[in-house]
């Protein structure tokens, strides 16, 4: 088991989180997926530190981010595979 | 990993057991603080806790100030309590609450007396009861005498991954073994509520959850301002990657594994249905859950974090575990178990879950845990609302 860039939770989840101190721009990234053990690849498109979100496709506002293959926002400006997913992109459907 | 059926804990006059054998200086109220912080300066063997409130409090905010007072003094791991406040009705009735329990508690009030004659006379009780405690000794106690309560802090995604997720299965482990389990923070649920509720082990559980959890929501809303953002997820939480509260949210719920709960507590409520896990009614402030928790009767606290929360406990020892390693790296001092090798692949959650399990026993067993060795001491009052 090699050590993986990126730990996805869920099969359905669009978003992989950074397991390494940080990606570098253009970056593979080998992405495991915690449910059904798989691994993808994905390439960074910046650089994203540790604990924050790369998107696994290109995501359009008002899309939905799926995590532990769940909802947890929106899309407020479009996304696309391999950026940073964080709170300049997504916002909560709450409060 | 055969898990260990006893550990060495204090055995309490009413059944319980202790992890920890404190002997308390409690103040009623903010202006005995001074009183009590004196005495346990006096006499050693003895730690005050002191608080901020306790005065002009009414309806249900006075009565979870009595359930924490109270309940603070009734966990098993003190051994004995000194109760001081400003008069007498409001001590006497936490002293005779505690007293319930068999274990030594005596109260002092400081009007007509003063601050000195009451140190004086505090004092000689509690060396008394200061050297009565020394000659507890620990014995073999159950597994089940452990009442094990969790909450997360400064989360990031790590928490979520992998430090949570091995709370949850030290629950998933420990369960058969007929422990009490306690996690919280309603506010925290939000976004996994209605998956939560249906964690609830009967209709009733399930309902009093989603009741619990509305009642929070809709007075979240209505004292928000148009932002919670620096609030829920907090700066610390979005600086380690957690975008929004329903992140959060999922993160959190992990650190309950596969379990159903049994119950729903009030804030500092004892649970009175018997083994298993439930849910309290708390804040998500790390200190104030704690403290309710403690109220609670829960012995010993497991914390998970991400970005690095150090809070400590003056009478429940909390245990701290990471699975950031950055943060394993740089806040050594405060990370009591090391989980950050799940994300590299080199450890799974079952491993994790098995070393987290040996750092709790070794907590239960004597061993100081970092927030212990460091001092620190938060004992915060949960406040619902103004004061007269």
């Amino acid at each position: 088991m090699s050590h993986p860039d990126l730990i996805i939770h869920d099969e359905k989840d669009n978003v992989g989180v950074v397991v390494i101190e940080t990606t570098k721009k253009g970056q593979e990234c080998s992405a495991w997926i915690m449910e059904n053990d798989k691994t993808v690849k994905v390439n960074s498109n910046g650089e994203v530190p540790l604990g924050h979100k790369i998107a696994l496709k290109d995501l359009n506002e008002g899309d939905t981010i799926l995590k532990y293959g769940h909802d947890i926002g929106k899309v407020v400006k479009s996304i696309k595979k391999g950026d940073h997913v964080h709170v300049h992109n997504v916002k909560t459907k709450k409060w | 990993m055969e898990i260990p059926k006893s550990f060495l804990g204090y055995k309490r006059e009413n059944g319980r057991a202790g992890t920890r054998n404190h002997v308390i200086i409690l103040p009623v109220d903010d202006i005995s603080n001074a009183c009590a912080e004196a005495v346990a300066n006096n006499i050693k063997g003895t730690i005050a806790l002191p608080h901020s409130y306790g005065r002009l409090q009414f309806g249900a905010d006075l009565e979870l100030h009595f359930r924490t007072m109270i309940g603070t003094g009734k966990n098993p791991n003190v051994a004995a309590v000194i109760v001081i406040g400003i008069e007498p009705k409001w001590t006497k009735r936490i002293v005779d609450e505690i007293a319930k329990t068999g274990k030594p508690v005596e109260g002092f009030h400081i009007e007509r007396t003063g601050d000195i004659g009451t140190i004086m006379k505090a004092s000689k009780k509690a060396q008394e009861f200061s050297q009565w405690a020394s000659e507890k000794q620990r014995e073999e106690c159950p597994l089940s005498d452990l009442w094990i309560s969790v909450k997360c802090g400064e989360s990031d995604t790590t928490s979520g991954l992998a430090s949570n997720p091995t709370v949850g299965n030290l629950m998933e482990k420990l369960e058969p073994f007929g422990v009490h389990l306690c996690f919280g923070e309603t506010s925290e649920l939000t976004g996994a509520e209605t998956v939560c509720a249906e964690r609830g082990a009967n209709p009733e559980a399930k309902e009093k959850f989603m009741k619990t959890w509305s009642a929070y929501n809709d007075f979240i809303l209505k004292e928000a301002t148009d932002d919670l953002s620096e609030s829920q997820p907090t700066a610390g939480n979005i600086a380690g990657g957690l975008t929004t509260i329903e992140e959060k949210a999922f993160g959190n719920f992990q650190k309950i594994g596969n379990l159903k709960f049994i119950d729903v507590l009030e804030p500092a409520e004892e649970p009175k249905k018997g083994k298993g896990l439930y849910f309290m009614d708390t804040s998500s402030a790390a200190a104030e859950c704690v403290t309710l928790q403690a109220a609670g009767g829960f012995n010993i606290h497991l914390f998970p974090t991400g970005q690095g929360n150090i809070i400590g406990n003056p009478i429940e020892p909390v245990v701290k575990l990471t699975a950031n390693p950055l943060t394993a790296k740089l806040m050594k001092e405060h990370v009591d178990c090391d989980v950050s090798k799940i994300l590299s692949r080199e450890m799974n959650l079952s491993q994790a879950g098995d070393e987290l399990i040996k750092t709790m026993l070794k907590v239960a067993n004597g061993r100081l845990t970092c927030a212990e060795a460091l001092g620190h001491r938060e004992f915060v009052m949960t406040k619902l609302y103004r004061s007269a």
